[in-house]
């Protein structure tokens, strides 16, 4: 690790003012420490925002809530709210890392993971993400945990997160405060990028922006689900899942909301998906039209091939289970 | 640097990179603690954090100066055990040990955890009191790996004294 | 001390241990060092000094060619950094092998594989040491290596003997596989695994005058000893290792590994003591692995299920210059009957991380092959994989014509079918299904061959009972210090409580170490002796003969007299014994025996794999501790629930880097992979083994236990995927449409 400057702020606004383009916001640290140990991240300057009083989940007035960037995602997933009115947020999130991870990961942060790309993580590889320019040796490389979707000739990484994954599907609002004190309401399908050339921008914040809140809006009708495939029972990280929302109204698919991890760059969601399936009878030929959608452009690079078939299993499955008959 | 330590207060200069777990294995001789990956991938090092299990290797020391600590050397000496240390003992949930100190005060915020009613991925219900049953234990225990696999006698353990204290 | 030597030539009738009144052999006590390791005061290498420098090694970050300059600027010009050290004629380019005597393969400047240790890093604390290896520069002039075992399988070369043949045959394998009624030719890979320890690799290194003391992490002192005393030239007597308490080893930790040779150059150099920690990647990269696998299965047999033929070809890799294969067909050699006979063991030159010793070496992998092809010999043959074995169960070795030991297969089989509900499996793939999930029963048989080490320790009773065991034996996790306290309690007449056992420093009578399965053997052979020996002086003492001895909770009976045993002596009564193996060992054939059973659901739509329940039954001679033999026993039944689903240690075919060098994506399972298994053992006494009567048990669990879940995951889907792990990658395109 290389060392940096240290530095506890008291206030959101005092935590942007300390920022400046070699800064890192810390919080938990599950994510930036272990990179920094490795020298993947080696910021000049920590900004410790752990003690900022953004620790709450809040009801907001049109039946939404409001959640601190600084909650963990343990008491995310375990507050009763979100476990009564949005299933898919909790089990997305008990289905990620591990109890002691879970306790000091924040939902801030947990946004900002960044890829399990072994190369990425090895700084004597070649990767665009974290050394822009100097090539990807995912490409031809092993890529069993890589991307199919959105992917570029730059970067094949993965967001390696669940919650957001579900976030996705709930349409959440990141709410930011920028350096010069201007807040940003920013819908998720607009925060993340697709790697194109520019792969080691990731998202759409500003140098020294601050994620403060995330606002999940009323709670969606019908089923929720989240469905995590992976190599281990637990405590491994997703080779596909999909966060799944659906309601059925007069035999027919009233409305759906579906988001995909392990799939690509950033929790993976296309309207086509969606379309492919509203207004439909709950049907075999209506779940695979859906995974024609979504699998459109999809291309593996070997190792990965069997996201594909993976991806398309899956789906079906969660779609069964949002439209089938309750049980 | 000031930390509260098993209710000891401790004084220690150190690197700013730091980690909690390197503070109390290099700089305390709190070496119950142990360091397995380093990187928040075995469990190891977990450690109780107000009341929360943690990855003592995954934070830095600076930022935990006003925090109360608990590491295994707080639960129980070798002559006096508390319940789930003895219970590890008695089942032998533990072979070469060294993932036991993480095992051990993993459980004990798990089962604080598991009373608040806390669901996790394999409860059926994210409503209701949580029992602690098999799979329960085992999902809630992934975060600490036991080469030696004594998971089966881990969770033994860890099912008595939780029904003990139901 | 002369001490009293037990050398195994002939049979032991009776064991002292069948005829002690103490009775706490066999019983499942707790561990002795549990309270310690539950109050995290159990101490491990790295944790024995606390002022000490810090060593951070260096690796290679290409995979062939040499070190043309090391830049230390920047390194040095890291705030708290003392010192780079290279030394590029005694660094060991990696750890040497369980039980040699001489040093690692030395010399750093030629670079082997990536990761291969060529500097230290010494700093006044740990993050300084850290950076400054970040820091350190390196130039190379890269060479092409070979990564890939196929790429290169024409290049293959046959090793020396080693614990098995490299090559052995008898009788006419393709003649018989031509004229056979059912044959089965079939070839498994197994991928690169990695021991993973959870105490990664440390060493604490403190020179005193011409002395090295090194606090370390190691399997088998006395050996490791000499190999450092050779690594450093200088004489073994000015070597003193101490490791009291390992956190595991798995085989990684046989031999000496690169950072103890680093932090002993350093230490002495600096004058003052250097810790020397690997991180988790180094433990992937430059301890150990168990090598990567290509094994051809033929099976000839005839209608009646009886083989006529057994042929077991290996192709492993190791490094150049490196002799041991992995045995991949150790079993093979005395499993099953069958008149016709090939296994062969060859290697393939790689530059990857040393190929090793990784727990039941050969016939972890090696029944991985074997056991699914007999499993699907059966299925050929419409028979119950049960009754084919059975079928061909030999009365004696099937190659050397000598007799077993002892040899309980049939009985595990048939115990464990029993408690399994063996007959409620559908011989039919895929015939049992619930909800997502297919469900499928698997078995396989173990077998572990059984050895034995020349050992010695002392034992001193002491005029109030107590009793005193020193050896350098270590206990990794076996439950060493345990069962040798109650091998000495049960002889000498004390009760658990009174027994101290001081393990772990080569300052200790010498001990075979923990490795092959070999320590309770072989070191609890050693205290047997020496506890005769002390018998018979009480004995002596009370003019009885040694038979006629009772001891039990201090006292001694012989007759109808009763003594105190402080009566009987006038101070410790200190005695050495030691443990020789002999002609025993060429008479029988001796390996433990088991078999495994397993359920598994297999998620129809995505391929994943749970275990839902897994036995194990197990004749491994006399059970020294119910309680630690379990639990080895679970310990292996995991890893082999590991290799069968989980563990791949994956090297780019590119340039041989370790992909997957931590322990989030080498994925060790995790307590929710591992179902509540069950082991049951069956009552043995093996007489030829040693005088205590057992075999070993640490590695039993594993010869098998995979085969049984691959058998299973056929038995529940139909699909039989002969590259190991089964990831569900390789399972989706064989699973029915969604």
């Amino acid at each position: 690790m290389k060392t940096f400057d240290y530095a506890r702020a008291d206030s959101p606004e005092a935590a942007v003012a300390a920022a400046d383009e070699e800064t890192r916001f810390i919080a938990g640290g599950t994510n930036l420490l272990d990179l920094m140990k490795l020298q993947v991240m080696t910021p000049a300057k920590l900004v410790d925002i752990s003690r900022l009083d953004l620790n709450r989940i809040e009801d907001m007035d049109e039946g939404g809530l409001r959640i601190g960037a600084l909650v963990a995602n343990s008491d995310l997933a375990a507050d009763t709210r979100v476990r009564s009115r949005y299933a898919v947020l909790s089990r997305a999130l008990l289905a990620g890392a591990s109890g002691q991870l879970r306790n000091k990961a924040s939902t801030g942060g947990n946004l900002l993971q960044r890829t399990r790309c072994y190369y990425f993580y090895d700084t004597a590889s070649r990767c665009n993400k974290r050394e822009p320019g100097s090539g990807c040796d995912a490409r031809e490389g092993f890529n069993r945990i890589h991307a199919v979707l959105g992917t570029s000739e730059q970067c094949i990484a993965t967001h390696p997160g669940d919650m957001p994954v579900a976030m996705r599907a709930l349409d959440v609002v990141i709410v930011t405060l920028k350096k010069d004190g201007d807040r940003r309401r920013i819908p998720i399908a607009d925060f993340y990028r697709l790697p194109g050339d520019t792969p080691q921008i990731e998202t759409v914040l500003y140098p020294g922006e601050l994620i403060t809140h995330v606002e999940l809006p009323p709670a969606p009708r019908g089923r929720q689900i989240y469905r995590k495939v992976r190599d281990r029972a637990s405590y491994a990280f997703a080779l596909v899942s999909v966060a799944g929302i659906a309601s059925v109204e007069d035999g027919r698919i009233a409305s759906a909301a579906l988001a995909f991890g392990g799939l690509a760059h950033m929790p993976w969601r296309d309207p086509a998906v969606e379309a492919a399936l509203i207004g439909q009878p709950p049907s075999t030929e209506a779940f695979n039209a859906a995974a024609d959608a979504l699998l459109t452009g999809a291309r593996g690079f070997g190792h990965n091939d069997f996201k594909l078939p993976l991806a398309r299993r899956t789906l079906i499955a969660v779609l069964r289970d949002l439209t089938g008959d309750a049980s | 640097m000031q930390f509260t330590i098993n209710g000891q207060v401790h004084e220690a200069d150190v690197d700013i990179r730091t980690s909690l777990l390197d503070l109390a294995r290099e700089h305390l001789g709190l070496t119950g603690s142990k360091k397995g990956c380093d990187h928040g991938q075995c469990g190891a090092c977990t450690m109780i954090v107000n009341g929360r299990r943690i990855n003592s290797c995954l934070t830095l020391a600076v930022m935990h100066q006003d925090d109360d600590i608990v590491t295994i050397e707080g639960l129980g000496g070798p002559d006096a055990l508390n319940p789930l240390q003895r219970a590890f003992v008695t089942h032998d949930a533990f072979q070469c040990g060294y993932c036991t100190p993480g095992q051990i005060c993993s459980a004990t915020a798990m089962i604080e955890e598991a009373r608040m009613g806390w669901p996790s991925h394999v409860s059926e219900r994210l409503d209701g009191d949580v029992i602690l049953d098999n799979d329960e234990i085992s999902e809630r225990m992934s975060g600490n790996i036991c080469r030696c696999a004594a998971y089966p006698n881990i969770v033994d353990a860890i099912r008595e004294v939780a029904e003990a204290g139901a | 001390m002369s001490a009293h030597v037990i050398t195994m030539d002939a049979p032991v009738e009776t064991s002292l241990l069948d005829t002690g009144a103490q009775g706490i052999i066999g019983k499942p006590l707790d561990r002795i060092d549990g309270p310690l390791k539950v109050a995290g005061k159990a101490i491990y290498a790295a944790e024995q000094d606390a002022n000490t420098l810090h060593g951070v090694l260096v690796g290679a970050r290409i995979g062939k060619g040499r070190v043309a300059a090391i830049n230390e600027a920047a390194t040095l010009a890291t705030p708290g950094v003392i010192r780079v050290f290279t030394d590029f004629e005694t660094f060991a380019r990696n750890p040497q092998q369980g039980g040699e005597e001489e040093a690692p393969t030395q010399g750093v400047r030629e670079i082997a594989y990536v990761g291969q240790p060529l500097a230290l890093v010494v700093a006044e604390n740990l993050e300084a040491a850290r950076e400054g290896a970040e820091a350190l520069v390196i130039a190379y002039e890269e060479e092409a290596g070979a990564f890939e075992r196929e790429a290169h399988a024409a290049e293959c070369e046959t090793p020396p003997d080693a614990s098995t043949p490299a090559h052995s045959s008898q009788g006419d394998l393709d003649r018989a596989m031509a004229d056979a009624a059912v044959t089965i030719d079939v070839t498994y890979t197994t991928p690169s695994q990695s021991n993973a320890p959870m105490e990664p690799h440390a060493t604490i290194a403190r020179w005193d005058g011409d002395n090295l003391i090194l606090h370390t992490a190691n399997q088998m002192l006395a050996s490791c000893r000499k190999q450092m005393a050779d690594a450093l030239g200088i004489e073994e007597t000015n070597v003193r290792l101490i490791a009291p308490y390992v956190g595991g080893g798995f085989g990684s930790k046989l031999g000496i590994a690169p950072e103890a040779v680093a932090a002993a150059l350093a230490a002495r150099e600096l004058g003052r003591p250097i810790k020397a920690v690997m991180s988790r990647p180094q433990v992937f990269e430059a301890t150990v692995r168990r090598s990567d696998t290509r094994q051809r299965i033929r099976l000839a047999a005839g209608h009646d299920g009886r083989l006529t033929a057994i042929g077991h070809e290996t192709l492993a890799s190791n490094l150049d210059g490196e002799d041991f294969f992995e045995p991949a067909g150790i079993a093979t050699h005395f499993l099953y009957a069958g008149e016709n006979r090939s296994i062969t063991h060859d290697l393939v030159r790689l530059n990857l991380t040393l190929s090793g010793s990784m727990r039941c070496p050969g016939e972890a992998v090696g029944m991985l092959a074997l056991e699914c092809a007999m499993d699907e010999l059966a299925e050929a043959l419409g028979m119950d994989p049960i009754a084919l074995r059975k079928a061909n169960e030999p009365e004696r070795d099937p190659e050397q014509d000598i007799p077993f030991s002892s040899r309980n297969l049939i009985a595990c089989m048939d115990r464990g079918a029993k408690e399994f509900g063996w007959d409620r499996r559908d011989p039919t793939p895929g015939g049992r299904r619930e909800g997502e999930w297919l469900i499928g029963l698997g078995m396989a048989a173990a077998a572990r061959s059984n050895l034995m080490q020349r050992s010695a320790a002392r034992v001193t009773l002491r005029r109030d009972g107590a009793v005193i065991v020193e050896t350098d034996m270590t206990d990794i996790g076996t439950g060493s210090y345990t069962i040798l306290a109650q091998i000495a309690g049960e002889m000498l007449g004390a009760p658990i409580g009174r027994v101290q056992v001081s393990l772990g420093d080569t300052d200790l009578p010498p001990a075979a170490g923990s490795g092959g399965s070999w320590g309770a053997n072989s070191a609890g052979s050693a205290v047997y002796a020496a506890c005769e020996a002390i018998r018979a002086k009480l004995a002596g003492a009370m003019g009885a003969s040694p038979g006629d001895l009772t001891l039990k909770d201090g006292e001694a009976i012989a007759g109808n007299r009763h003594v105190r045993i402080a009566d009987l002596i006038d101070g410790d009564l200190t005695e050495e014994g030691a443990i020789r193996p002999g002609k025993t060992d060429e008479a029988f054939t001796q390996a433990a025996f088991g078999a495994h059973f397993a359920e598994v659901a297999v998620n129809a739509v995505t391929g994943e794999t749970r275990v839902r329940r897994m036995l194990g039954v197990f004749a491994a001679g006399r059970i020294l501790n119910e309680k630690t033999a379990r639990s080895q026993c679970l310990g292996g039944m995991t890893f082999g629930l590991g290799a069968a689903l989980t563990e791949e240690l994956v090297h780019d075919i590119r340039n041989g880097k370790c992909v997957n060098h931590d322990l989030a994506e080498y994925h060790v399972p995790a307590n929710a992979d591992v179902p509540q298994q069950e082991v049951i053992f069956i009552e043995e006494r093996d007489h030829a083994a040693n005088p205590m009567l057992t075999k070993g048990i640490g590695e039993l669990g594993i010869s098998g236990a995979g085969a049984a879940i691959a058998n299973a995951i056929h038995n529940a889907c139909g699909v039989r995927v002969r590259d190991y792990p089964l990831t569900l990658d390789k399972l989706l395109p064989g699973l029915p449409p969604v």
